[in-house]
């Protein structure tokens, strides 16, 4: 078995054995069922819910939302990090911000984007993109931060135009950064627009799994806070292949 | 990495407090209190017992959820990080697991621990520990092999290793993560605090959303941000001079 | 014959790879002798660090056996053996000073002692000024310097130096030189001295191994037969030019080698 195979037999392994574990300890009635279902009966339930089309509006919606915070905080982040960039005084107001932009409570805003922007969709998507976009401007700058010094003096040297050396040299240069905060940004959108739904909104997935944990619906609220979980690791990892490959393409260390 | 300067942060506090006004004109008082009129209120609230009683229920559940995330996160962080196989095995999934929306879970970890101190505690932790153990992993693995080295040739015993030239050498990444869990600790903890609870900034904050109660949510997130920004602040700057040596 | 120092029987470095495996070094057959001064100079990685790293233990050979003072090398560095790293190997968070002392505050010795160790430490290696300095205020050289002391300090049977003067312009490089031929004299360590510049190893060591290039091994060993008690004023003596030359010689093909079938 090669390196690369062991390390992706270990990591299954450390998924699917507390996983069994669980299961076994719902099978013998150490974890009440009142308490957590086991995951096959998670998983069916999730299968019954998908294929009665009885949740596809609020996956829909939800899915719609973290789509539209995910696109915009990635576009304005990339943009807004690469004028800050430009503008060293800008930066160093900024900083601060950006270091404590997570201890921010950004639920709090919420009431205030109701009366702005009415009851609809975009309270929430507008909580997705501000969690998202910070870390995409914090990645772009660092981004713009690794390339070399020497690489723009050569555009230089080689009379290439300010656009030119922004396409052919800084972009590829700082792709990996770029990347990784587009990563971020997925993330971050889902986060966003699930605790915007779970906290207030009437509608999508995680208004869906707050109303099942009032009614104390476990038949409900355990398949869906799995699909949660299947959509959000399944999109990082996804992200994160790509980023490897990106990486590795590139050589180490960068 | 462009230096910030003293006056950064005081502009940064005019300018926000300047927008804040002007969104308030903006968008009116249904919307968000005046920052003055904020502060006024926050200070005034400061003094009663009730308000200094709710702080001190988040201040209790953050400080231990706090001290979890940070213990455990070093822990998991260097055990892992101690080994090139553990570390390739677990970084992918530690990643993973930070970009669940944790509020998802939020019902598992009520229903585990049950309402009360507890369940804060844990949804606190559990928002801090993994940036914690992730930034004190890779600190780890990208400790300079020379470094190791020259413990090697100085033949130290294994603790002694970890204790004088591992946790050294790791230091400033570690202050990096501890930053990081440190935010979302709070931000975790005062989730935590907005179900299921009778005490605790997030539990006014909720009950304030609510009522939409303008005044409140504003005090309340005004306190949260002025704690979490001095705090982070403090520490990035322990971090930059840190960094400087090495 | 009285037994060697180091002796190295056989040994090869197969370093695994993605695709398979890359031959770094060897076979290897080596014997250090008690006390002397031996240099060993070869093209760009043609396994001078491998071979170093594996008589001080810290890189197991794939084949053969490595003794030291009789024994064989186990899996842990021997005590009695010192190094300085080819890299920057100074401790960041350390002072000069608490960097020198690093290795001898770790040993049962008096206070005094090590303060009368590092001031002399400190003294040779022209760092007086820097004691309370920590190394990120420190050039490249300096550093360097700072290794050579902290090595030093611990006072070992068996010195091995892989290029520790790289980072070292050519006038320091031959002061440097001499002070290491003083404290060669002075403790009668055995020094194993790695290097790129024939001149510096034609001038200090008793005996020069020249390396072919990758998979390394030993080509030839030149005796230079000086003195004990030369300094550096020897590289106006016309036998100093007679090694070198010997050494450029011998070298001229296996770098043209390294560089590949282009050259
Ligand atoms: N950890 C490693 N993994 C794979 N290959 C390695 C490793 N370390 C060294 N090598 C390879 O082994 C060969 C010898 O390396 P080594 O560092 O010993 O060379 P060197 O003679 O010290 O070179 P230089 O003069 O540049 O310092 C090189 O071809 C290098 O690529
Ligand atoms: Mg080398």
């Amino acid at each position: 078995m090669t390196r690369p195979q062991r390390i992706a037999l270990y990591q299954a392994l450390a998924v699917i054995v507390p996983v069994l574990l669980l299961e076994a300890g719902c099978r013998a009635g150490i974890v009440k069922p009142l308490t957590m279902p086991a995951p096959s009966a998670m998983t069916v339930g999730l299968v019954q819910i998908l294929a009665s089309g009885r949740m596809n509006a609020a996956i829909l919606k939800t899915l719609a939302n973290v789509a539209a915070a995910f696109v915009s905080s990635a576009i304005v982040g990339i943009a807004m990090g690469a004028v800050i960039h430009r503008i060293a005084p800008v930066r160093r107001l900024l900083e601060p911000l950006f270091s404590t932009y997570y201890a921010v409570p950004i639920y709090g805003f919420y009431p205030l984007f109701i009366v702005v922007f009415g009851l609809g969709d975009a309270p929430q998507v507008l909580i997705g993109f501000m969690l998202a976009v910070v870390g995409v401007i914090v990645s772009t700058l660092n981004g713009l931060d690794s390339v070399p010094r020497v690489l723009t003096k050569t555009a230089r040297v080689w009379r290439m135009s300010g656009v030119q050396t922004a396409l052919q040299i800084t972009l590829p240069y700082a792709a990996p950064h770029l990347f990784t905060g587009v990563k971020l940004a997925a993330a971050y959108s889902f986060i966003g627009v699930i605790g915007a739904e779970f906290i207030m909104s009437q509608s999508g997935l995680g208004y869906e799994i707050r109303f099942a944990f009032d009614n104390l619906d476990n038949g409900v609220m355990y398949p869906l806070i799995l699909l949660i979980l299947i959509v959000s690791v399944g999109l990082n990892m996804t992200l994160d292949h790509w980023d490897r490959r990106l990486r590795a393409r590139r050589g180490a260390g960068r | 990495m462009s230096r910030s300067l003293p006056w950064a942060p005081v502009a940064l506090i005019v300018l926000l407090l300047v927008l804040w006004q002007g969104a308030f004109l903006l968008a009116g008082p249904d919307a968000l209190a005046a920052p003055l009129q904020t502060i006024a209120y926050l200070a005034q609230q400061l003094t009663t017992p009730e308000f200094q009683q709710h702080i001190a229920a988040t201040g209790t559940a953050f400080l231990i959820a706090l001290l979890i995330a940070i213990a455990g996160g070093l822990l998991i962080g260097l055990m892992l990080g101690l080994s090139r196989t553990a570390t390739e095995v677990a970084e992918p999934l530690l990643l993973a697991g930070n970009s669940i929306p944790k509020i998802a879970l939020y019902p598992i970890v009520l229903l585990l621990f049950g309402i009360g101190l507890s369940a804060k505690v844990a949804f606190g932790a559990l928002h801090g520990i993994i940036p914690v153990a992730i930034f004190t992993m890779s600190a780890c693995r990208n400790i300079a092999p020379v470094l190791l080295k020259s413990a090697a040739v100085m033949r130290l015993s294994r603790a002694d290793r970890i204790r004088s030239i591992l946790l050294p050498a790791a230091l400033p990444d570690i202050v990096t993560g501890v930053r990081m869990g440190f935010s979302l600790t709070l931000i975790g903890t005062v989730l935590g605090e907005m179900f299921g609870s009778q005490s605790g900034l997030g539990y006014l904050l909720m009950t304030a959303i609510g009522l939409q109660n303008t005044q409140v949510i504003m005090a309340v997130t005004l306190l949260l941000v002025a704690f979490a920004a001095t705090v982070s602040t403090a520490l990035l700057a322990y971090e930059r001079r840190l960094r400087s040596r090495y | 014959m009285e037994t060697p120092h180091v002796r190295m029987r056989g040994v090869t470095r197969v370093y695994p790879t993605e695709t398979g495996s890359l031959h770094a070094l060897g076979p290897v057959d080596l014997d250090l002798r008690k006390g002397e001064f031996f240099a060993v100079v070869g093209p760009s990685g043609c396994g001078k660090s491998t071979l170093l790293e594996m008589i001080a233990a810290l890189a197991p050979p794939s084949e053969g056996a490595v003794e030291f003072e009789g024994k064989p090398i186990g899996a842990s560095v021997p005590d009695g053996v010192g190094v300085v790293f080819q890299e920057n190997a100074c401790f960041p968070w350390l002072n000069v000073a608490d960097n020198i002392t690093f290795g001898l505050r770790r040993q049962p010795l008096a206070k005094d002692e090590i303060a009368r160790r590092l001031d002399y430490a400190l003294t040779l290696m022209g760092l007086t000024d820097f004691a309370a300095a920590y190394p990120a205020q420190l050039s490249g050289g300096m550093r360097q310097r700072v290794c050579i002391a902290r090595t030093l300090v611990t006072q070992p049977r068996l010195i091995l130096l892989d290029e520790p003067f790289g980072a070292l312009d050519q006038q320091t490089r031959l002061l440097m030189g001499d002070e290491l031929l003083n404290l060669w004299r002075a403790t009668g360590a055995t020094v194993l001295l790695i290097t790129h510049a024939l001149d510096e190893a034609a001038m200090l060591a008793d005996r020069v191994a020249v390396m072919s290039s990758r998979p390394g091994r030993i080509i030839e060993i030149i005796e230079t037969g000086w003195p004990r008690d030369r300094d550096s004023r020897i590289v106006s003596d016309p036998a100093f030019g007679a090694v070198t030359g010997r050494l450029w010689t011998l070298l001229r093909d296996q770098s043209l080698n390294a560089l590949g079938p282009a050259h």
